[in-house]
């Protein structure tokens, strides 16, 4: 993560999330997987306890994160505003 | 629940103007007559008066758990209205007041809505008619809607509140399940991607408040916020209802000052310091506390915990473990029922909480060694944040606050033992 603050964030959406693992594939850095397949925050992203839900993300895994939103089966997840 | 009312005496009210209690002055189950004899009408302002200044000035908090500015909330709806020229009744503001009281432990608003339904009524009108708002309605459990029907028939300015039956759950209350509730006939809280008061029911800015609020509204509205002020505390003003549960001689509601001591508060209500262990403070999302010293209130500062003194009072509840009972099997049990509460809508509350009242439930029958006490703090830090809703977080809270509480009996425990009840697990 850079000194300067996270470019954007991943928001996810719980409610409509069913742990496939696609974002967690294309967000190797950013996300891991959690006891049940959901994804979880990498070590490090939670500094707010609403970063666990708004994943703090770098410029340059901006791409992967536009992938991942794209093809989440369940459009499960949205990027948002740093 | 029966709708027992005991009132601490309230000092400085200004004459004409109800002494003692402030939300029951109107006596039991007051009706519309008796309700105007005891707070007068809703007096006429001049143009210079705004419901919003006076809410900022009170300094009133919410008092259905979380605590937040009444006057914020109030504030962002009233930006995100259209002028009632540009919009129909049906793009107009929505006011909910919200009784659902999904807290096990919590009847204050059961009581509130019994004895005192005009108050909450006169609320949402003062807040209607600031904001323009379309339509209004009161939400609350199947046994308090013939009360409230009968109180919205006594009078002939209050016909277009719509009363609704909220569903008997834990989550029913927060407030996205409300909205959602409204939309869809099932209470279950949503992913909220901004505040409701940018769009709530049906896109319409929409103003959520528990019921004491909104009485308490009504009291601002009618009297001002420097009355408001007069009771509580600069950092918790004016008075708050809370339920009184547990260990203790007859459950019931008190009308205590904010920043009021945590053990006046326990005299209050007939129940003896040494008689007590520990207090759960908030409810089932709440802190245990030693109550020795602790100040209740503080309901607008943020991580006002056991350590600077104050706990936040949450939904108002003040359960006592009397000496003798294991504050860890109490806590174990609670955290079983919120697993079980979950909405099912977001995995790591919906496979996290059981596995964390799993782990609960072996610490308090002691089976397990440190490794325990380091695996609830994982699946803690697995669960929090990570849901639609704070029903997560408020359970961690619970757990948070019972592992540091009892961290002796936690390790009596792991060795086989309770302290508490004094003998082997």
């Amino acid at each position: 993560m850079s000194v300067a603050g996270p470019a954007a964030r991943l928001h996810i959406d719980w409610t409509m999330c069913d742990g496939r693992g696609l974002c967690t594939e294309l967000l190797p850095e950013a996300l891991t997987r959690d006891d049940w397949g959901y994804p979880l925050a990498a070590p490090g992203r939670v500094r707010a306890r609403a970063d666990a839900s708004n994943v703090p993300l770098t410029g340059a895994e901006l791409g992967a994160a536009v992938d991942a939103v794209k093809l989440c089966p369940l459009l499960a997840l949205r990027i948002t505003g740093p | 629940m029966s709708a027992a009312i005991a009132t601490e005496p309230l000092a400085g009210a200004p004459s004409g103007r109800p002494a003692g209690s402030r939300l029951f002055a109107a006596g039991a189950a007051a009706g519309h007559a008796a309700h105007l004899a005891a707070y007068g009408p809703v007096p006429r302002h001049g143009r210079d008066w705004s419901l919003a200044q006076e809410l900022e000035a009170s300094g009133l908090t919410g008092r259905g758990g979380a605590g937040f500015s009444a006057w914020r909330k109030f504030a962002a709806v009233d930006r995100a209205r259209r002028p009632a020229r540009y919009a129909g009744r049906a793009g107009r503001s929505v006011l909910i007041a919200n009784g659902a009281e999904g807290e096990p432990l919590s009847f204050k608003d059961a009581t509130l809505l019994h004895n005192a339904p005009h108050l909450v009524i006169d609320g949402l009108l003062a807040a209607a008619e600031a904001l323009g708002a379309g339509s209004l309605f009161i939400y609350a459990g199947a046994a308090r809607l013939p009360a409230l029907a009968a109180a919205l028939a006594e009078r002939s300015d209050a016909r277009h509140i719509a009363l609704l039956e909220a569903p008997d759950a834990f989550v029913a209350g927060q407030s996205s399940a409300v909205v959602s509730f409204l939309e869809t006939g099932r209470a279950l809280p949503r992913d909220v991607a901004g505040r409701l008061a940018d769009g709530g029911f049906q896109g319409r800015p929409t103003l959520v408040h528990n019921v004491e609020t909104w009485a308490h509204i009504a009291l601002v509205a009618r009297y001002g916020a420097g009355w408001f002020r007069a009771e509580g505390t600069a950092e918790d003003p004016g008075t708050r209802l809370v339920s009184v549960t547990g260990d203790v001689p007859s459950e019931v509601v008190l009308e205590v000052p904010g920043g009021s001591r945590l053990d006046g508060v326990l005299a209050s209500a007939g129940v003896a310091g040494d008689a007590v262990s520990a207090v759960l403070v908030g409810g089932y999302h709440g802190r245990w506390v030693r109550p020795s010293g602790v100040v209740l209130g503080g309901g607008g500062v943020p991580g006002g915990g056991p350590e600077s003194g104050s706990v936040r009072p949450g939904a108002g509840v003040v359960h006592v473990l009397a000496r003798g009972r294991c504050g860890l099997a109490a806590t174990a049990r609670m955290v079983e029922y919120l697993a079980g509460q979950s909405a099912r809508q977001c995995g790591p509350c919906m496979f996290g909480l059981p596995a964390l009242a799993g782990a609960m439930e072996r610490l308090a029958a002691g089976r397990g060694g440190p490794e325990l006490v380091r695996e609830v703090g994982r699946l803690s830090g697995l669960v929090a944040g990570r849901g639609a809703c704070h029903h997560p977080d408020g359970t961690v809270q619970l757990v948070g606050s019972a592992l540091e509480t009892f961290a002796d009996d936690v390790r009596w425990h792991l060795a086989g033992q309770c302290q508490e009840t004094g003998g082997a697990l």
